[in-house]
């Protein structure tokens, strides 16, 4: 361990230098190098640093929601802890109208908000990815058609759609995800196609098409990837819109039902009592307000990191 | 292209040069490429909600006979809705009544569905409206001078504002306000329309209070409507404020940097005639189309205003027949809603090309 050059600073700078070099050896390591030079211009940010920090303490939290939370998010002791006002020996957000402790239900109630945004991630990006690729790439009448579909879902309004999708289906966390889901796709398909017509004509794609590949590896293997940059941040910016109307629902009874910890559903039953316990209804806003405002710093962020161009805008 | 014969009647200049179509022709191909957008965008909004209708789990006639009723009863009256016939046929009844504008009748207040928006519709767009003015008579000057001065104090605070707008839960920033303008200090009235005082002695023939108060110069009534719409209509007017400023300021910043400002400063004009009256202008085009957005935006975010601050609009009637599984209101006010939504983008289009000469020639 003597020898100078593997200093823990020589080492990292040795690491940069390999990197950041202008003449990769191979495909990982100039994908490794871009991934770096995004994380250099991301983390020079300190409001997108911020964002990130939200999102890591929000997965903490809900991980150890079990360890963390000094008391049950379900049962509450109607006895002796009936709306006490927060700083309150032992429960130091304050009691609910059941005895409950609220910063326990807040803690378990991030499991739910992670689970909504997770969930509506996971199935309408790559919806809207396939929709928006395919009918960017096909052109012609399936593409006429496809659009046609994704403006008539742009036509309703997010909230009230979501509403009538939840009124049909019945009350309940899944009906609202998946309402909020079928709700969320259309703008990324609309991304989705845009980046598709910028790179259809190029030479690459011909030439790919030259080689025989078939228009589906194409779309998957060769204009997918190349989506997937703006996909992300237009996704990270809408989590802050599907935390909102997730707790929109939640509030006006539609999406969590009790006694689930949802945090619109907690907002709701602290309206009865919001002149006099005013904490019931406000601890829950607070901490949709946080994470909300978390992923619009990310999300801000990760644009102006992916797309330099953008980000006077 | 072979010119087609044009629909409209031709000018002598434009008929003269034959292969290019001509310029009434493109219009009137424009204006069918309009309305075919529109019919199948809107057959599109009526299939959606046909569909959401048939997924209930509510059996529409269990819903009206109850239980009880005898096996006869129930096939005879699945026979009068119409439900034993295929899925196709039932959605072109539904199709030709929702053409007569027949939403059904609503369980909840035993009127035809349309009837019960026509009479809440009003109060929606009064207080959407106001919402709108206040967004927008803040929010363009506020995002003009943030893009001037960029940066400064005003840029940070437009930053803020906007960042807040997209964060905080409306109905929860609605119920915390309720708490202190109206609860502790006293400044705006409970929620509701107008105060129960005054429910007698003040009958409007049409929706629009304000309006109608200031037309027939009731001022205590007019004082009475302003403290109670004042703190949701400036709950609104924040969120169409937040989305106004930040697109101005970045329509602003665009116009700025473009080469006929550099002309007019270099003709001598002042900074304040080259900010408010040449960016401006060019920057009014797309943020006629913001300010339209916002507005529709603010119908739809009426809906957890008006359960916040019991106001009886639109979103109230929803919200109510939701809770009362009344589907047939619920799918008329959204269908109404979604009606609207086209309305507005639809307006916004054409106000474009009315603004902006370049749409014109192409």
């Amino acid at each position: 361990m003597s020898d100078p050059t593997s200093s823990p600073s020589s080492r990292v700078q040795s690491w940069r230098t390999w990197l950041l070099t202008e003449f990769p050896a191979s495909p990982a390591q100039a994908r490794l190098g871009r991934v770096y030079v995004i994380w250099l211009r991301f983390s020079a940010n300190r409001l997108a640093l911020t964002g990130l920090g939200v999102l890591i303490a929000l997965l903490l939290v809900a991980a150890f929601a079990d360890v963390l939370a000094p008391h049950s998010a379900v049962q509450g002791d109607l006895m002796n802890a009936r709306l006490l006002p927060p700083g309150s020996p032992g429960y130091l957000l304050g009691t609910d109208g059941q005895g409950r402790d609220i910063l326990s239900r807040l803690l378990q109630g991030s499991r739910l908000t992670l689970l909504v945004v997770a969930l509506v991630a996971v199935t309408a990006a790559p919806i809207g990815l396939l929709v928006g690729t395919v009918a960017g790439y096909a052109g012609g009448w399936l593409d006429a058609v496809l659009m046609r579909v994704t403006d008539i879902f742009l036509a309703f309004p997010k909230l009230v759609l979501a509403m009538a999708l939840v009124a049909a289906l019945g009350p309940g966390i899944e009906n609202a995800i998946l309402a909020i889901a079928i709700v969320s796709w259309p703008p990324y398909a609309r991304v989705a196609r845009a980046e598709t017509m910028t790179v259809r004509g190029s030479d690459y794609i011909a030439a790919v098409r030259l080689m025989g590949a078939s228009p589906g590896r194409i779309v998957v293997r060769h204009i997918m990837p190349l989506c997937l940059s703006s996909l992300i941040v237009r996704v990270t910016l809408d989590m802050a819109g599907i935390i909102l109307t997730a707790a929109g629902l939640g509030f006006l009874g539609l999406g969590a039902q009790p006694p689930l910890p949802e945090w619109g559903a907690m907002i709701a039953t602290g309206r009865r009592f919001i002149l006099d316990q005013w904490w019931v209804a406000a601890m829950p806003g607070i901490a949709i307000l946080i994470v909300s405002l978390g992923f619009n710093l990310l999300g801000d962020g990760l644009r102006d990191a992916l797309d330099p161009k953008e980000a006077d805008s | 292209m072979t010119p087609a014969p044009s629909l409209a009647p031709e000018t002598g200049a434009g008929a003269r040069q034959a292969p290019a179509p001509s310029r009434a022709f493109v219009r009137g191909r424009v204006v069918l490429g309009f309305l075919v957008t529109v019919a199948t965008t809107y057959l599109g909004l009526l299939a959606v909600t046909f569909f959401i209708g048939r997924v209930v789990p509510v059996d529409p006639v269990l819903a009206i006979l109850g239980d009880r009723a005898s096996t006869e009863v129930v096939e005879r009256t699945r026979e009068a809705l119409g439900l034993n016939l295929p899925l196709h046929h039932q959605f072109w009844i539904y199709l030709k009544q929702a053409v007569r504008g027949d939403f059904g009748t609503s369980v909840l207040t035993t009127h035809p569905v349309l009837e019960d928006i026509a009479r809440v519709f009003p109060a929606t767009m009064e207080l959407a409206t106001l919402g709108t003015l206040i967004g927008s008579l803040l929010g363009v000057p506020l995002g003009v001078l943030a893009a001037v001065r960029r940066g400064g104090i005003l840029d940070q605070i437009v930053r803020v504002v906007g960042l807040i707008g997209y964060s905080v839960p409306i109905f929860w920033l609605g119920l915390l306000s309720l708490v202190l303008f109206y609860a502790q200090l006293h400044w705006v009235s409970y929620p509701g329309r107008l105060d129960v005082v005054h429910e007698y002695t003040f009958s409007p023939t049409t929706g629009f209070y304000l309006f109608e108060a200031a037309w027939t110069g009731q001022w205590t009534i007019l004082g009475d409507l302003f403290a109670h719409i004042a703190l949701p209509s400036v709950l609104l007017g924040y969120f169409s404020l937040a989305y106004i400023s930040r697109m101005t300021r970045g329509f602003m910043l665009t116009e700025m940097s473009q080469e006929y400002i550099v002309t007019a400063r270099a003709k001598g004009l002042s900074e304040a005639r080259i900010i408010w009256f040449h960016a401006l202008r060019n920057a009014a085009v797309p943020l006629v189309t913001v300010i339209a957005l916002s507005y529709a935006s603010l119908l739809e975010g009426s809906v957890l205003t008006e359960s916040i601050f019991g106001w009886p609009g639109l979103g109230l009637y929803i919200t109510n027949s939701l809770g009362n599984a009344d589907m047939n209101a619920v799918l008329g006010g959204t269908l109404v809603i979604g009606s609207v939504f086209i309305g507005i983008n639809l307006l916004s289009d054409l106000l474009y090309r009315v603004l902006d000469p370049r749409t014109k020639r192409r």
